[in-house]
């Protein structure tokens, strides 16, 4: 008899090995109490959040409470029902009207996650002869959407527009073509060139489909994305976005201007076959979303704390995943997973909590501490982040 | 039988990926023998279409697991 566990025997193997060293288990910290966007209690230690996507910080937004509270109490705790059935409430709609206004597009879906947005709408929208063209590294949600679809699947080099124009051009002109690009790339923290890769994709004909996860609320005069700024916006035929980074809950979303948008409604399971999103998130995603549009000034001092992060650890001496500050992921390279699990607790101890990313998750076996700000560390809270970094990278020996 | 000049011309492609100057057979595994990690992979790939002008799916990628089997499939996507 085989046991089905035993093709997990070389991870269990490498995680016990690890943590035999010493190393607390990077993978199940506890939040004890949350006192603030950027700051929490993790092992009875107030500790500043820097690994979180809550990049706008409405999670304890005034307004954004108040919203879900009332419809806590006006709707109840879930709706206990598929959005296609007893599950669309006033708040879901209200919630797709938001996100139309803030995109100015046609047609939005609420799902109840962003990984379901992605496993729908890829897996629904490129059939069994369709081809869908990605970046290598795109996230697993898209990979498994390609997974759950059984479209032809083509992927060309990171960022590269010369690789993903010469993949487009050698496909069947009359094929139907999805090409999936992300806005931010979450691991590293790079944007893609989209201007350029939006206008080789429209001219092979294919449909463009952008997923601005790591964008939304923050990059773009309106906070539309790395699309919007790249000016791209309206060749852009999908763009899909989560409630659970800039928005500050959970949830899912594509917003599209194709007239025949709707039908998806339908025909896309992980929209159908699950429970909708309860009334109060809705109701706070919908108020976050509406605060975003307006947020020019948090959007500024994102932008500030991001470059001073990124400045401030290069000039300590750490390896970053980008030359500059593209987005409001500074991710800083360790030299292997070892010496990456010692400087995540280092900085843990002192009160930092920032990502540790490991492979397959990251793009040529690297180990990352990933780094995400948030519009409300202050500028005293970076300048307390970069010392503590110092301390705890000389500690470890990586500096 | 399969083709000897497409086999020539993988086998040139190979060539620059393989690091262990592993010989090479028709029945060479990537993984095992070659032992080339998903970045090689993706490497070798775009190397083998840029070669023959032609694209060579994930789908088609996930059945191919040695060099035989590699020269069968670039024959029929080139014939």
């Amino acid at each position: 008899m085989t046991d089905l566990f035993s093709k997990f025997d070389a991870l269990i193997g490498e995680r016990e090995a690890l943590l035999s060293t010493g190393v607390r288990d990077p993978f199940s910290l506890v939040m004890e109490s949350v006192k603030s966007p950027t700051v929490a209690m993790c092992n009875g230690k107030e500790t500043i959040l820097l690994g979180t996507y809550n990049y706008m910080g409405m999670t304890f937004d005034d307004d954004v409470l108040e919203a879900g509270k009332q419809a806590l109490d006006n709707f109840g705790s879930g709706t206990t029902g598929s959005r296609v059935l007893n599950g669309t409430y006033a708040g879901h709609r209200e919630c797709e009207e938001a996100l139309k206004e803030f995109y100015r597009m046609d047609h939005a879906m609420v799902f109840s996650t962003g990984y379901q947005a992605n496993l729908g709408i890829i897996s629904t929208m490129a059939g069994k002869d369709d081809y869908i063209i990605l970046d290598i590294d795109s996230h697993a949600s898209i990979y498994d959407g390609c997974a759950l679809g059984n479209a032809q699947i083509v992927a060309f080099r990171h960022n590269d527009v010369e690789a993903l124009e010469k993949r487009l051009k050698r496909l069947p002109p009359e094929a139907g073509k999805l090409v999936v690009l992300e806005g931010v790339y979450s691991m590293l923290g790079d944007i893609a060139p989209l201007k350029e890769m939006v206008a080789v994709s429209k001219a092979a004909g294919a449909m463009v489909l952008v997923d601005e996860a790591h964008s939304m609320g923050f990059i773009g005069e309106h906070g539309r994305g790395v699309a919007e700024a790249a000016g791209v916006i309206d060749d852009v035929d999908f763009i899909i976005g989560t409630f659970s980074k800039s928005v500050g809950t959970v949830g899912g979303f594509c917003v599209s201007n194709h007239p025949k948008f709707e039908v998806l409604r339908l025909v896309c399971r992980p929209y159908v076959f699950t429970a909708s999103l309860p009334p109060s998130v809705v109701a706070t995603a919908a108020t976050s979303i509406r605060k975003l549009m307006h947020a020019g000034n948090k959007r500024a001092h994102l932008w500030e704390n991001s470059k001073r992060l990124h400045q401030g650890l290069r000039d300590l001496g750490f390896a970053l995943g980008t030359p500059e500050a593209q987005s409001g992921i500074i991710a800083v390279i360790m030299p292997d997973m070892l010496k990456g699990a010692q400087m995540w607790q280092a900085l843990l101890e002192r009160g930092l909590y920032v990502n540790l990313a490991r492979p397959p998750a990251t793009p040529a076996g690297m180990t990352l501490l990933r780094c995400s700000l948030c519009a409300e560390h202050s500028s005293e809270q970076v300048t307390q982040i970069l010392g503590i970094f110092e301390a705890a990278g000389k500690e470890v020996g990586i500096l | 039988m399969t083709d000897t000049a497409i086999y020539d011309r993988i086998a040139a492609q190979i060539e620059p990926f393989n690091k262990k100057g592993v010989a090479l057979t028709e029945s060479t595994t990537f993984a095992s023998d070659l032992e080339w990690d998903s970045l090689t992979v993706m490497d070798f790939v775009a190397a083998i279409e840029d070669e023959f002008d032609i694209i060579i799916t994930m789908n088609m990628q996930a059945e191919i697991e040695t060099v035989g089997q590699l020269v069968a499939a670039v024959e029929k996507l080139t014939a």
